[in-house]
């Protein structure tokens, strides 16, 4: 067994924490508080080659591991998890399927520039009426001589507002339940996109409701096979959850570091609290947790990279990893105690933050089935 | 064109130096070693003279084996190619400057720059000694570079106390970079890969024939003092004012 990070990935990583630290972190508490999405910030990690870390050099990317990726998502959403968040669903959900399942044209028509950073990329599966449920979907594409015309609407889409194109999800059979995806351009007449949430966390991400009013597309704008969607969009959640499972892990790294940080300096009863066994406990237990986590993401990476089966481990990385943020990120707010309630301390925007981790693709009851299936349970029909 | 760039490896700004009684280096377990952050705004006034002028961008370092950690970096960041004198020995700064200026000779450069100190020893003597010994004209503490490659000749601005020169002189030479030259580039991810894939001539120092018998032994190194404890000062805010400044004026003797 080896533990060892690869010089590559140690150097990434460290380009990624110095990015992080001297230009992310200044206006980060800021961006919280205004809700106000960077997509400067972003076009910066595209444009040191952030974006392409585990794509193919033909498409402008790095062909870097998944460790790798993983390692920077990690390092971003250490110091802001919103920005954190974009990145991950720009490459893990609105990249990823042009790269699985794109022909070659569509790659070079999308997916470069997506990866250059040029623009972002959505992934649009969530509906109303559809969430933990996807195979829900009503948006529906009617068939038509030289393409496909969408209806239907989408909800709590990531980057929407700034993606050169969404990858969307529709039904493409009234009698059965056929879902395809497409590739739907940024402008293309009867698509509109609305981002205005009023979130509780994770408030500096862009979040959209999208409407398709009669948007037509070109037949060529069909990702992957028709009636193949279901499928697809579960491999790539699968890719997905080991992003979201380095986003927690960042998370709680910065829980950690705020706690020890404050248990060393804050006095009382004339000492610090680190000095309180109560409090050491909490740290030594969160440091125990994050450790686990970044273990577990990491090696769920890496049985990706083996072209391993990866899909139980990562549901299972994602789960631990995002109780583990939400954890650490309620137990940090404890040791500030009242400071800890207060905006000038980060640490109740990493608990807000953190949230979202045990929602955002597949919550954690979804992760808890997704798991017991993979363990051959079956559930009730 | 073609540019030297002389790269240190050092100890992060922000580790914690430990010492042990005795020691006449510091402990270097655990610690996180850095490229010099001098020799970062070497590497990319270098590499924004390439990307003007043409040419090569060569990254030379003497150190042990871990130094090619600072090498991969600064291939990472853009330089074509390095050369790395491999040695455990402690030296000083002129038998690096010998070596390194040895190396420079062998192959012969049109520039070579470096930065104006490293922050480890914070001797600021290698660049300076590596121009002596290669009878090279030299410009120190640069913080802006014109370099016209037709006419051969450097216009530098370089930092004074409280003012600034400007010096003109041929090429080649030797060029140290100070803050404010420039803004240092991160290195881009595909360009980390590709570092990988760069050579690294690796040089035993024992091979140059340069005299390694270092001119200064290091007796003693000690930490600085710990600092007392502060002092809080108390009272209605006219005393406490009137208190901080006697104590600024007689004890601290800043005003
Ligand atoms: C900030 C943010 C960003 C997002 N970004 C995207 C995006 O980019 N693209 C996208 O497509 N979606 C996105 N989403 C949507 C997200 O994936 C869904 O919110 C999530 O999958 C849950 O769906 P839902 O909100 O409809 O909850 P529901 O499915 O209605 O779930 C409600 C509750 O019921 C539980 N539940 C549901 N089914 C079961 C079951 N079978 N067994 C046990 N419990 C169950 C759930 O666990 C949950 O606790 C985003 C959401 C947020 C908040």
């Amino acid at each position: 067994m080896n533990f060892d990070l690869t010089p590559d990935e140690v150097m990434i990583r460290q380009t990624v924490r110095d990015f992080a630290e001297n230009v992310v972190a200044p206006g980060a508490k800021d961006r919280d508080e205004k809700s106000e999405f960077s997509f400067d910030l972003m076009r910066q990690m595209g444009e040191l080659g952030f974006f392409g870390i585990p794509f193919s050099e033909e498409w402008g990317g790095s062909g870097g591991t998944t460790v790798s990726y993983a390692l920077a998502v990690e390092e971003i959403s250490r110091i802001d998890a919103s920005l954190g968040l974009g990145f991950a669903a720009h490459v893990s959900l609105g990249c990823s399927p042009l790269n699985l399942f794109g022909t070659d044209a569509q790659k070079h028509e999308y997916l470069t520039r997506a990866i250059a950073g040029t623009y972002l990329a959505a992934f649009g599966l969530t509906e109303p009426g559809a969430g933990s449920d996807a195979g829900g979907t009503a948006t529906f594409a009617e068939r038509t001589s030289d393409g496909w015309v969408i209806s239907g609407e989408k909800c709590y889409i990531t980057n929407a507002g700034h993606a050169g194109y969404i990858v969307a999800t529709a039904r493409t059979s009234r009698e059965h339940r056929r879902i395809s995806a497409f590739i739907v351009p940024e402008g293309t007449a009867g698509l509109s996109v609305r981002c205005a949430y009023n979130k509780l966390g994770m408030r500096s991400s862009e979040t959209c409701e999208i409407h398709f009013d009669q948007v037509h597309v070109p037949a060529d704008h069909l990702l992957g096979e028709e009636g193949k969607g279901l499928h697809q969009f579960l491999d790539i959640l699968d890719g997905g959850r080991i992003s979201i499972g380095a986003l927690s892990v960042g998370v709680a790294q910065a829980a950690l570091d705020a706690s020890i940080d404050y248990a060393t300096q804050r006095r009382q009863f004339g000492r610090t609290i680190g000095q309180f066994q109560a409090i050491q406990f909490k740290i030594a237990d969160m440091a125990m947790e994050v450790e686990m986590a970044r273990t577990m993401v990491l090696k769920a990476a890496w049985l990706k990279d083996q072209h391993r089966p990866y899909a139980k481990e990562a549901a299972m990385a994602k789960l631990f990893a995002s109780e583990a943020a939400m954890r650490a990120s309620n137990q940090a707010v404890q040791i500030y105690g009242g400071a800890g309630y207060m905006k000038d301390y980060p640490v109740e925007r990493y608990l807000r933050d953190a949230k979202l981790l045990e929602i955002g693709e597949g919550t954690s009851e979804i992760q808890r089935l997704v798991i017991a299936r993979q363990l051959g349970l079956e559930g009730d029909r | 064109m073609k540019i030297l760039v002389l790269v240190k490896q050092v100890p992060d700004t922000a580790t914690k130096i430990r010492l042990n009684p005795g020691d006449t280096a510091i402990q270097t377990d655990g610690i996180k070693w850095v490229i010099n952050p001098y020799d970062e705004f070497a590497i990319e006034e270098c590499l924004r003279l390439k990307e003007k002028a043409g040419g090569e961008v060569v990254v030379l370092s003497l150190g042990p084996s871990r130094v090619e950690e600072a090498i991969r970096q600064a291939l990472a960041m853009g330089a074509d190619r390095a050369i790395h004198v491999m040695t455990d020995a402690v030296i000083d700064s002129q038998v690096a400057a010998r070596a390194l200026a040895k190396v420079a000779q062998e192959e012969g450069y049109d520039l070579i720059v470096t930065g104006k100190q490293a922050v480890d020893d914070d001797q600021a003597q290698v660049g300076a000694l590596v121009a002596v010994e290669l009878g090279l004209p030299q410009v120190t503490v640069v913080i802006e570079l014109n370099v016209d490659v037709e006419s051969r000749r450097i216009r530098a601005e370089r930092e004074l106390e409280g003012a600034s020169e400007i010096v003109e002189l041929p090429m080649p030479a030797v060029i140290t970079a100070q803050r404010g030259l420039n803004e240092p580039r991160y290195p881009t991810l595909p360009n980390i890969m590709k570092a990988k894939k760069k050579e690294v001539k690796s040089v035993p120092l024992d091979s140059l024939g340069v005299d390694t018998t270092p001119w200064v032994r290091v007796e003693e190194l000690t930490l600085p003092p710990e600092r007392p404890a502060a002092k809080i000062l108390t009272g209605e805010p006219e005393e406490a004012a009137k208190e901080l400044a006697r104590l600024l004026h007689e004890e601290a003797k800043v005003i």
